[in-house]
């Protein structure tokens, strides 16, 4: 019984801390504006994304060359993301509330993974650079 | 029999437990997180500890047994004191470090009078596979509603340093993942062959790796609005409503 009770109020407090975790990972990135490249790039209109966009921004963050600094907020932000959607899909009958929030969490996500692009494409431009002015 | 993985994970999380200690050394904040400097150091010499008992009388040896659960209780004991470090820093502009260090003799007393009684409960003093995972169940949820209550402050006192923040939650991770990989264990013994064993060395390397990420990522001045982060669905659309 004790353990049954620690096990519900553990996971539960697991899941809220991990929300807040990576949301404070998110919040860090949402006060970056996108740059004319990237909008270009992952065809974005505007500074708006959709929550869609979230896999093919990824595949192009894939694609440039790695900066270890955002690995790690990748990964975290990644698993939010799918929680997120699979949150979405469970609440949409029985709590349309719940499912926006869920919608609007994704669209954070993107958001994040669109600034992640910018940063490495910043990145590989000053690489390429340097290696430029090496030759 | 141990598997790569599991060395694997030993070598990673003590690459990474002694990286924050480097890390902290030199960016001069030792004395700032003092108790996590420690814990970290503590946690550097259990993990040898650990694998030297392991290399000497192997993984199914009641001598590796002992030395993997004591040593592990006493480092989540110790982490109570990094949760008691953070208490402090939160509750510093309000001038109750003087209650914070009784709180925390109180919470070392009480912990030692709870495993003691623990101990003295069960019929004989063998370590029993229910003895020490019911025990580590306790410890760590006891972490998790230390650390549940610290968010709850860091919330309440709308504290905006990003890397208090950060370290706080990653540890809300770790103990309730613990707790919760224990509690299971506990219910379903059966779960444990192929799933629940790898709970520990996972939230054991997350700890690190995320207290890690911290320190190198985001400066002391970072500043980050705490009602963006803690705000539940709940909250959220009631302020929704209301704008």
């Amino acid at each position: 019984m004790i353990a049954a009770l620690i096990c519900v109020i553990s996971v539960a407090a697991l899941l809220q801390f991990f929300v807040s975790y990576s949301r404070s990972v998110i919040a860090a990135y949402q006060k970056s504006e996108l740059s004319e490249q990237v909008r270009e790039v992952a065809r974005i209109e505007g500074q708006q994304v959709r929550s869609e966009q979230f896999g093919q921004l990824v595949q192009l963050v894939r694609l440039c060359p790695q900066k270890s600094d955002d690995q790690g907020d990748l990964a975290v932000v990644r698993i939010y993301y799918g929680m997120m959607g699979w949150l979405g899909a469970l609440a949409r009958s029985v709590a349309p509330g719940v499912c926006k929030w869920a919608e609007r969490e994704r669209v954070n996500c993107t958001y994040f993974a669109a600034v992640a692009l910018d940063r490495r494409i910043a990145y590989s431009r000053a690489l390429l650079a340097q290696q430029m002015s090496e030759h | 029999m141990l598997g790569p993985l599991d060395y694997g994970f030993s070598i990673l999380s003590l690459m990474i437990e002694a990286y924050v200690v480097v890390c902290l050394c030199v960016s001069k904040n030792y004395l700032r997180y003092l108790s996590l400097n420690i814990y970290m150091l503590a946690a550097v010499g259990v993990t040898i500890g650990q694998d030297v008992a392991l290399l000497h009388f192997g993984v199914s040896s009641q001598v590796y047994g002992y030395v993997y659960y004591y040593t592990d209780a006493l480092l989540t004991i110790s982490l109570f004191f990094v949760i008691m470090g953070f208490y402090q820093q939160v509750f510093h502009q309000m001038g109750v470090g003087k209650y914070v260090r009784w709180a925390s003799i109180l919470l070392l007393s009480a912990t030692a009078l709870f495993s003691y009684l623990v101990v003295r409960r069960m019929p004989s003093h063998h370590l029993t596979n229910r003895f020490v995972v019911e025990m580590s169940q306790n410890l760590y949820f006891v972490g998790v509603v230390l650390t549940y209550l610290l968010w709850g402050a860091v919330v309440k006192l709308r504290e905006t340093r990003t890397r208090l923040i950060q370290l706080v939650l990653a540890l809300g991770i770790f103990f309730s993942s613990e707790a919760a990989g224990y509690a299971l264990r506990n219910l379903f013994p059966g779960l444990e062959a192929n799933f629940l064993k790898w709970v520990p060395p996972i939230a054991g390397t997350f700890l690190p790796l995320a207290w890690a990420y911290t320190f190198t990522r985001i400066p002391e001045q970072a500043r980050l609005e705490t009602a963006r982060v803690a705000r539940v669905p709940a909250q959220q659309l009631t302020a929704h409503q209301h704008s």
